[in-house]
């Protein structure tokens, strides 16, 4: 899979992938079909695994060629040792974790760097759902209360002081609207919140 | 789907003597072993199948005798491990009783079969005796070794003795050491066949009959570790065979019927001492041990690529199990993918038709396949 590939078929993955280093060791959690790990694999001499709970995903994953391993991340990542990857990704799931303060003190762990994203509650057509007393559905959360994936609902303002909470510091946080950086009033106008995180 | 049809297995003399784990060598033996597709010309695409504690080298296709070969829904035309493509090799582990040496055979040395006197085989051993097979037939490195339960243990021993005879390794619902409660199990049904009257010291041969209850309650003992407690109780639950209790200690639930027809089928064809030298192989098997129980520094000289598969129901060798050597494979930062698959049917469920489970093999196999192609273009 080359660039140009990723940005048609996940246009914010594209963006994230620029943060990614050449030959770096990966680990991508909620690693869906395996996109993001291919391009990082072929076309970024990346090495790693891709972590996934779902059947037809693992199935993708594998006839891609990327090293999937199937597992809850609810149970943590106890299969990796401290510091053993250069970048863990974990793009658009940790909002469907339960224990995401646990599971992201496990991530800075085992990763000497994280990206992170989520859905950024605070884009506004979500804010305007809000004012008019309906909860969001949108492109970015296409869900109803009642059968949304997502447990955990936040902004990008309120990511910064969870991962500060835990050690990380964020070195990197980009608003993204249709997988394009969005520079003014980002917490307003982006719908995907995209953090790059040091120890 | 089709099936690789009428197979008929072959046999190769082996002259030069195998040095075993014990410290014991046999002079000279000969090893049973089936194949299926062509071997194409760069020798590439050779798949080895390891055999589990009953199987044999007879793994797809329909022998002279009609049987179906154990792995046959797995194997063959089409199949998931598709024969249009691969080189499959099919072999009969030494100790065994499907035609290679085995403790029923005659030992030179003294002229009446081994019996009790069959040294005792490793998994090592196993794989040692195979790759001499592989020399024989030219195949210097397999596109993959792979294996179900002690078959797996085989492929996992492959990775770590010839690391550079394998480009890929298929571990299914296997484990990197036997745990107390396996070994316990084991020893149950040794002593069944120890017990037996007509075990004779293992020299049955020469008295012209064999420990049958004894390893009818070997299987039984083994056939429930195979199975989950849900199938077991989806299948049989508390049925009667007669509706009501008779007040006595004969066949009266289904499973009981079941457990006994199992083991009555099994001791009309298996061996005795081969039972107990598999089932001391599996015992024994523990890679890491000489590395303090390290897995992970035994694993460090594998280069093959990894997949490994369990079943969330399998309690002999459970999904714990596979995560350990996982675990030890990412730690040597290894090619590993691992399947967790949800499906009823306990340890069996690796011989067993499922789709999620064929589905990950056929999609890892065409994989492969791809590569193969790259290879011969480069």
């Amino acid at each position: 899979m080359n660039f140009r590939e990723l940005s048609i078929l996940r246009a914010d993955l594209a963006f994230i992938a620029h943060w990614v280093r050449d030959g770096a060791h990966v680990l991508d959690l909620g690693c869906g079909d395996g996109a993001m790990l291919e391009y990082l694999l072929t076309t970024k001499n990346c090495t790693g695994y891709g972590i996934e709970i779902a059947d037809d995903e693992v199935l993708a994953c594998t006839g891609r060629g990327v090293s999937v391993i199937q597992q809850d991340m609810e149970n943590g990542l106890g299969l990796f040792s401290d510091n053993t990857f250069d970048a863990v990704l974990c793009l658009s799931s940790l909002q469907m974790m339960k224990n995401v303060e646990e599971l992201l003190r496990d991530i800075a762990r085992v990763g000497r760097e994280a990206i992170v994203s989520f859905p950024n509650f605070a884009f506004w057509p979500h804010r305007l759902a809000l004012l008019s007393g309906r909860m969001p559905v949108s492109k970015s959360l296409p869900y109803e209360w009642y059968d949304t994936p997502n447990l955990r609902c936040a902004t990008i303002r309120d990511f910064m002081d969870l991962a500060n909470d835990v050690g990380l510091e964020v070195t990197e946080c980009v608003a993204l609207q249709n997988g394009k950086p969005v520079s003014f009033l980002p917490n307003w106008r982006g719908s995907l919140a995209v953090f790059r995180l040091k120890k | 789907m089709s099936s690789v049809g009428a197979v008929s297995p072959q046999s190769k003399p082996f002259d030069q003597p195998l040095h075993l784990q014990s410290g014991a060598v046999i002079g000279g033996y000969t090893l049973m072993y089936e194949t299926y597709g062509t071997l194409n010309a760069d020798k590439s695409n050779a798949v080895l199948v390891c055999h589990a504690l009953n199987a044999s080298h007879h793994v797809a296709g329909i022998d002279e005798d009609g049987n179906v070969g154990w792995w046959d829904n797995m194997i063959g035309p089409g199949k998931p491990v598709d024969t249009n493509r691969f080189f499959v090799i099919g072999v009969n582990n030494l100790g065994s009783c499907f035609g290679s040496t085995g403790p029923m055979h005659i030992n030179p040395a003294t002229g009446k079969p081994y019996g009790p006197d069959f040294p005792v085989v490793t998994v090592e051993d196993w794989v040692n005796a195979q790759a001499r097979l592989a020399d024989e037939l030219g195949i210097v490195q397999f596109a993959a070794v792979m294996g179900g339960s002690l078959g797996g243990m085989q492929a996992l021993a492959w990775s770590m003795l010839y690391p550079d005879r394998l480009r890929h390794c298929v571990v299914i619902a296997s484990t990197s050491r036997l745990s107390a409660q396996n070994i316990a199990f084991n020893d149950v049904a040794r002593q069944a066949i120890l017990a037996d009257p007509d075990f004779h010291g293992g020299d049955y041969y020469s008295h012209s009959v064999v420990p049958k209850s004894g390893l009818r309650v070997a299987r039984m003992i083994g056939h429930i570790t195979y199975l989950s407690n849900d199938d077991m109780s989806e299948k049989f639950g508390r049925e009667l065979r007669s509706g009501e209790y008779q007040f006595g200690f004969g066949i009266e639930f289904e499973i009981e019927s079941y457990l006994r027809h199992q083991g009555e089928k099994f001791s009309s064809y298996f061996d005795a001492n081969t039972y107990l030298l598999i089932t001391r192989a599996l015992d024994y098997f523990d890679p890491a041990a000489p590395y303090g129980g390290d897995l992970k520094k035994a694993l460090a000289g594998t280069k093959a690529q990894f997949l490994l598969a369990s079943f969330t129901t399998d309690w002999r060798f459970a999904p714990e199990c596979s995560r350990a050597m996982v675990k030890a494979l990412v730690s040597n930062k290894r090619h590993v993918t691992y399947a967790e698959i949800d499906a009823p049917h306990g340890h069996d469920a690796f011989l067993l038709d499922d789709k999620r489970y064929h589905d990950l093999i056929r999609s890892y196999y065409d994989r492969m396949w791809r590569e193969i192609g790259n290879r011969g273009q480069a």
